[in-house]
């Protein structure tokens, strides 16, 4: 992101008043406006806890956690499954702060119901990231050569986004899913991504149209810059705030979207777990083990929030017309 | 204009036919559509595979399928499932029940998402504001499927527990007063004694609201009585006239209260007209009424007429609505006491062999609606109360807003006349969009309420690898969003005269 530095005379002789403007740069600035948006920091610090803890726990990969047990192991149900996680300490009349043997309880076969969400959360992050970085790269990439190019290669390529746009989301992802989805979590991943990606196609192709007629476009032709490099350099460049801001949303919309996949039953098959199917499979516990409804729920809305709220920060962030930095 | 309808017309067409192209093909690919016969056990599984396959076209390649199916539409025909069943009949009755909860829902989100969007801009910074957006991200990160589930158990079977004995504990009295004051609070300005008293207000007016509906038992046998009825219209003809044309001229106000009494006189003189009409009737008064109306406002609007005309005909509405309500509400304790106390209910779209007058059909539909809408509203709740906020700040800093207030216009007018139909304008597409995507969105909601709607269909069809009802579904919703994009584009070329459709 070191674009548009704003001009700064070399060599500014030191102010005596404490007048001085402080030059900042692009980055600079969005990053200001960034830090200072509270509800995108606390997302940022909530989101940042919710993938050490899931990674951590219980490892990824074969590398081991800290947590003994495992999503596949069942073990002997301890006091009907019930959650042992304490919160309130002693001098408050609870049982003081501590973890216990299955802070979420275990489910119905003795699975320990903290591996298995944290199973399911890391599944979802996954997920979330690759639908992310493959419908990014991919809108971002089709919306750049139909908005440069213009011409035949635009028509095709924006009938092409015409066509996914007219299946919903739902629909395509759900076939996609039945299609993938006891292929793992990041086959399912890329090919969600392969079906989310027109409205940033859009949105950078828009971006583009306004942005090669500009001045500083025609000086590159003008000099004989290949195309590519005009696109890739002097362009896309610009419409980074787009294309980041709508990335994070797509990835914060792509987590609610696998989960809703795996309570239909079309997103990732057991033995492999997600937030969704837990919810699916445990929805009639509700009354009697209301803990298996609600931590998987906990933690879809924690993952979803915070990228929400980060994303949030990044619009206002990367708004040229934001001039006031909000509470 | 007429050329640029045909040319999207011919070019959505073709979109159209490329999708259910991809669509078919992928459903077909999904997986194997003879899995449960391959596991079947009776002795004539070999029969019954080359019956499907036979019926399925299955030993004929994909693309040969689409072909067949493509033939069998331009007749009209929507083929026929894996067992055989006609997939026409199977569509009417999921559209028409998916439209039911889609409508209801809808509706309310665009008008409560609207007023609260402009309310949120209108109070910027203030706890009312924030409070909005933070429910508003709430909302865009919740599984609609979690909160479903959450419905069924609190709003329905606690609730129709709860109705046993209706009355409120005083802790939740508590609760509930000091949100009523929280909520006051928030939405006024001005200095902390100014906010401090509306809060007082608030929780005092909501307090004594909800005691009085504890000690009254009135959940058991709830309904309105002609002076509440009264009361509650009066009001709103005061509110619609403030909102229309200000109180500085006597006739908008008198054509609005006049409406507001003659409703409220007219539903005791139609009252054994109301004891069990059709909805033919209701929509017949519904007529009468805006007639009605329209002449009062012209009648008594004087300077204001067309002020006056808007004001008197959304209070006969409004006031017409309230009638209904109540009588609605009157039924209440005779239908609870057919579903044997159960009035909120969390399967299908309405009590099996259930038989009674108007009111209690009404009421069944309603219960089983309630909750579906409710889940299926707070996504679009957000998105609406969002989309119109940011518009209406983007309006309220724009120069001829700045002029009208110059002028010395009242902030009433600059507001409703100057800013509000502006702001407005992008919020129409929102709609037209909206609507297209919840009838194919709706499929998380169908599945957990069991409601035998389109979502159902598509969901059954994709599991069995059958392609003729996926393909129907998708005929419906994929036709329903271009259709709706189109006439988002039009509508926006003719609200918003910047922008030229070529």
């Amino acid at each position: 992101m070191t674009l548009n530095a704003q001009a700064t005379e070399p060599g500014t002789p030191s102010d005596s008043q404490g007048m001085a403007i402080v030059a900042r740069t692009q980055s600079q600035m969005v990053r200001r406006r960034f830090f200072r948006h509270r509800a995108a920091l606390v997302g940022m610090i909530m989101f940042g806890f919710v993938i050490v803890l899931a990674f951590s726990s219980i490892g990824f990969a074969g590398i081991p956690g800290w947590w003994d047990k495992t999503y596949l192991d069942t073990g002997p149900l301890t006091n009907q499954g019930k959650p042992t996680l304490s919160l309130i300490p002693e001098f408050l009349g609870g049982t003081g702060i501590h973890l216990g043997e299955h802070p979420f309880g275990q489910d119905d076969i003795g699975i320990d119901y903290f591996a298995l969400t944290m199973r399911g959360a890391q599944q979802s992050i996954i997920i979330a990231f690759v639908v992310g970085i493959v419908a990014t790269l991919t809108g971002a990439v089709v919306g750049a050569l139909a908005g440069y190019f213009r011409g035949r290669l635009e028509a095709v390529l924006m009938r092409l986004t015409d066509v996914m746009i007219t299946i919903p989301v739902l629909v395509i992802a759900a076939v996609v899913g039945r299609m993938m989805g006891d292929s793992g979590a990041l086959v399912l991943g890329v090919f969600l991504g392969l079906v989310t990606w027109p409205t940033l196609g859009r949105l950078v192709r828009g971006e583009f149209l306004s942005l090669r007629e500009k001045e500083f476009v025609e000086a590159a032709r003008a000099i004989g810059t290949r195309p590519s490099r005009i696109i890739f350099r002097h362009i896309l460049p610009n419409t980074i705030g787009v294309i980041i801001v709508s990335a994070t949303l797509g990835i914060a919309s792509a987590v609610l979207l696998e989960s809703a996949l795996s309570f239909l039953g079309l997103g990732i098959q057991a033995p492999d777990t997600s937030l969704g199917q837990l919810i699916s499979r445990y929805r009639s516990a509700m009354v009697v083990r209301p803990w298996l409804f609600w931590w998987p729920g906990m933690f879809i809305i924690m993952i979803a929030l915070s990228i929400n709220f980060i994303g949030d920060g990044l619009r206002d962030a990367f708004d040229p017309r934001q001039t006031r930095v909000r509470a | 204009m007429i050329v640029f309808i045909a040319r999207r017309l011919v070019i959505s067409f073709f979109v159209l036919l490329a999708a259910t192209f991809i669509i078919f093909v992928l459903t077909a690919l999904s997986g194997d559509p003879l899995e449960d016969l391959r596991q079947d056990n009776s002795p004539n599984k070999a029969n019954k595979i080359a019956d499907r396959t036979e019926r399925m076209e299955l030993d004929v390649p994909i693309p040969v399928r689409y072909l067949g199916w493509l033939g069998r539409i331009v007749r009209g025909e929507l083929g026929v499932n894996r067992d055989g069943q006609d997939v026409a009949p199977l569509l009417g009755h999921a559209l028409s029940a998916t439209l039911q909860l889609v409508l209801a829902a809808t509706v309310l989100a665009i008008v409560v998402g609207i007023v609260v969007g402009i309310v949120s801009a209108l109070r910027q910074y203030s706890g009312f504001d924030y409070s909005v957006t933070f429910a508003a991200f709430v909302c865009f990160s919740l599984p609609i499927f979690w909160i479903a589930v959450m419905l069924k158990q609190y709003m329905a079977i606690e609730f129709n527990n709860w109705l046993k004995d209706p009355g409120i504990p005083p802790t939740v009295i508590g609760v509930l007063t000091l949100l009523g004051g929280l909520i006051f609070g928030a939405l006024t300005v001005g200095d902390r004694k100014r906010r401090l008293l509306a809060f007082l207000a608030g929780a005092a007016i909501s307090g004594a609201l909800f005691t009085l509906l504890s000690v009254t038992r009135w959940f058991a046998d709830p309904g309105f009585g002609l002076p509440l009825v009264l009361a509650i219209s009066l009001a709103a003809a005061v509110g619609f006239t403030v909102l229309s044309a200000g109180l500085r001229q006597r006739g908008p106000l008198y054509a609005a209260l006049a409406a507001a009494l003659i409703g409220a006189v007219a539903s005791q003189v139609l009252a054994p007209m109301l004891v069990d009409p059709t909805w033919l009737e209701i929509i017949g008064l519904a007529l009468v009424t805006v007639v009605v109306c329209v002449g009062l406002g012209y009648g008594l609007g004087g300077f204001q007429r067309r002020q006056a005309i808007t004001a008197s005909v959304l209070t006969g509405l409004f006031t017409g609505a309230v009638i209904f309500l109540d009588h609605m509400l009157q039924a209440f304790a005779s239908y609870s006491k057919v579903v044997r106390g159960r009035p909120i209910s969390t399967i299908g779209a309405r009590t099996p062999n259930f038989a009674g007058d108007f009111w209690q059909l009404n009421l069944d539909s309603a219960g089983h609606l309630l909750l579906p809408s409710m889940a299926l509203i707070l996504v679009s709740l957000a998105t609406y109360t969002r989309y119109s906020r940011a518009s209406m700040l983007e309006v309220m800093n724009q120069d001829y807003v700045r002029t009208a207030r110059a002028k010395g216009l009242p902030e009433r007018t600059v507001v409703v006349k100057h800013a509000f139909r502006n702001g407005l304008i992008p919020v129409t597409t929102l709609m037209a969009f909206d609507f297209a995507g919840v009838i194919g969105g709706a499929v998380v909601t169908e599945n957990v309420f069991g409601w035998q709607g389109m979502g159902n269909l598509f969901i059954k069809g994709l599991r069995e690898v059958d392609p003729a009802p996926v393909m129907a579904f998708f005929i419906v919703t994929g036709t329903a969003i271009v259709v709706f994009n189109m006439i988002a584009d039009i509508l926006y070329a003719y609200l918003d005269p910047r922008i030229r459709l070529s």
